[in-house]
């Protein structure tokens, strides 16, 4: 029960109250440039979602059984001075790459329309700061079991991806209206984005018990 | 009135194309076209059934306000007497209410037409009614106790940013009345929230805050729920609207006179207004049964569902706010989840947000954010529907 309180207190805190995008401001590059149809925009959310579920975990895991100070005495006891986190940046990238690389060569096979319209943007997601933030944030947030990392990294993605889908939406809905001529495109996006995330502080503040 | 159409009359050539003062078009038809009928009929765009325009559209929604705000400033005038524990008649309400509200209504117009103007002869626009709604519904959700100045800030912002960056009328994504008052929220949070009324030393009606009585309590029933206290107000004080608030808001029975007016012009979408409503009381109705099944004693989660529906903002964002055509969901089916959601995400902010007791306009905000995902998946759906039809 425990457990299981606190696994939905960090799905509800991912998704919604620390969102990547409207209240950390993470991932912005991809969110700003992917976000012009719906569909599009669910590609490579589902895609942030994959790559974010997984690689939180695995960082979680290689962080605490390898990287932490005297982490690795599991291995022998002459290694329990050894402190590796000094690495934990250049491990969680590749580890980031490599997931990454991975999604690539599924969505290529599974989705090769998807594929030709996220373009550059989908190995571009190894270099998406939403991820490797998701990471680092991880690193933080001192998660004892398997479980939290695996929800957090799910949340982050779902939020992201909600937040994407929303924005996408409304571009679409954009595409009839008279905006003034030096705001078009990217700068009335930023506007939008400003609102949008005027709508999510709503959320601030929640308290679950 | 014939003098001043002649003298209009006779200027208009210079105003036309090739005119003299061509470059104030929009300005001189402005003016022309709010002190008389136009001469001509609108055309285009999706004006079938009726010869409605928006012009009407607009006044129609502007007069379903009027008894809100009516209520709204004889309640000013009400509470103002009641704090200083004088006993006083219709007409002195009135006259005081109008006191305070009057201005907050001239700032409202005069900043947000000025800047209307100014976009509308910059773009070479027609300055449209539109923001005759926005300006008094502006007025009608601040405390009265707002100064003047944070009015005109508040609504030049929201025109600008919500509203002209977009294209202007018809094309925001968010409510602008609704911006100027989450705006004024974030931004000067001591003037909107409950901390200063319910402390005592900042008054309902500011003008006369030294000379209060004595254990006055200016609390509103939403900020008495946000500590954790049952509200003093009756149920039918809360219907009536014999309590503190945002000018227009307090009283559900003027509202609803409005919202009668809105539905049956067919201008407001009773789709919404219905589903608000219904969302709430569900929301209201679950909080009730998760409280007493996990046994959280939270007076909150507790109230009756009924008076989550009277208090604060609720009658108000459902009726004037949720149903602005533009920034709301525009399929039908939409409507209705757009309505339950903004119902249900109040009263769970209400309850669970202590940083928010009045969820309401941050519930609406949201939904508008939202509002064209919710479009989207339902003509999708409607797509795939009679695609499968089809084969």
């Amino acid at each position: 029960m425990l457990i299981a309180n606190s696994l939905i207190n960090i799905a509800v805190k991912s998704i919604f109250i620390d969102n990547m995008i409207f209240s950390v401001f993470l991932g912005m590059c991809s969110y700003l440039a992917v976000s012009k149809k719906v569909s599009t925009a669910f590609g490579l959310g589902m895609a942030v979602i994959f790559v974010l579920g997984f690689t939180v975990p695995l960082n979680w895991a290689i962080e605490k059984f390898f990287l932490n100070p005297g982490a690795m005495e599991w291995i022998s006891p002459s290694f329990a001075t050894l402190d590796l986190s000094f690495l934990s940046f250049i491990v969680f990238i590749s580890v980031i790459a490599a997931f990454t690389q991975l999604t690539e060569m599924a969505v290529e096979k599974l989705s090769p329309a998807l594929y030709s319209t996220l373009g550059i943007f989908l190995p571009l997601i190894a270099v998406n700061c939403s991820i490797l933030g998701g990471a680092l944030f991880m690193s933080q947030k001192g998660f004892t079991n398997v479980g939290e990392p695996i929800v957090y990294g799910l949340g982050s993605g779902i939020g992201w991806m909600i937040a994407i889908v929303a924005l996408a939406a409304i571009r679409e809905k954009l595409k009839y209206s008279d905006v003034p001529a030096p705001l078009k495109g990217l700068g009335i996006t930023f506007i939008i984005v400003g609102l949008m995330a005027f709508g999510f502080l709503s959320f601030m503040g929640f308290e679950l018990k | 009135m014939n003098k001043l159409k002649e003298v209009l009359h006779r200027l208009r050539p210079e105003f036309n194309k090739g005119g003299k003062y061509e470059k104030l078009r929009s300005t001189f038809d402005a003016i022309d076209t709010f002190l008389f009928v136009p001469g001509h009929t609108t055309h285009g765009g999706t004006h079938i059934k009726d010869g409605i325009d928006l012009k009407r559209t607009m006044f129609t929604v502007v007069i379903a306000m009027i008894p809100a705000l009516l209520f709204g400033i004889w309640n000013v005038g009400y509470q103002h007497f009641r704090a200083l524990g004088i006993e006083s008649t219709l007409l002195e309400n009135m006259i005081e209410g109008s006191i305070v509200v009057l201005p907050i209504v001239a700032v409202s117009y005069i900043v947000g037409l000025a800047v209307e103007f100014i976009f509308a002869q910059i773009r070479g626009h027609q300055v449209n009614e539109g923001f005759l709604v926005t300006g008094m519904l502006i007025p009608l959700c601040l405390p009265p106790s707002i100064p003047l100045w944070m009015v005109g800030v508040a609504t030049a912002f929201t025109v600008v940013v919500c509203k002209e960056v977009f294209g202007g009328t018809g094309m925001n994504l968010l409510n602008p009345a609704l911006t100027a008052r989450v705006f004024l929220f974030f931004a000067y949070p001591a003037y909107m929230a409950g901390e200063y009324l319910s402390n005592g030393d900042f008054l309902w009606v500011a003008a006369n805050r030294n000379d209060a009585v004595d254990g006055f309590s200016g609390a509103t029933s939403l900020s008495l729920y946000g500590e954790g206290k049952v509200a003093t107000a009756s149920m039918w004080e809360m219907f009536v609207g014999l309590e503190q608030g945002s000018i227009g808001e307090t009283s559900v029975l003027a509202i609803l006179i409005g919202a009668l007016i809105l539905i049956l012009t067919g201008i407001g979408s009773w789709r919404i207004i219905a589903s608000v409503f219904i969302g709430g009381f569900a929301m209201g109705l679950m909080m009730n049964s998760l409280n007493s099944g996990l046994h959280l004693n939270n007076i909150y989660m507790a109230a009756n569902p009924l008076s989550h529906l009277l208090m604060g903002g609720f009658a108000f964002g459902a009726v004037y706010m949720a149903t602005d055509p533009v920034s709301a969901a525009q399929t039908n089916i939409g409507k209705i989840y757009y309505g339950l959601l903004i119902g249900a995400f109040t009263v769970i902010l209400r309850v669970w947000n202590p940083a928010y007791p009045e969820g309401m306009m941050l519930a609406i905000l949201l939904f508008n954010v939202l509002a064209p995902l919710i479009d989207y998946f339902v003509i999708d759906s409607n797509k795939k529907r009679r695609l499968a039809r089809v084969k």
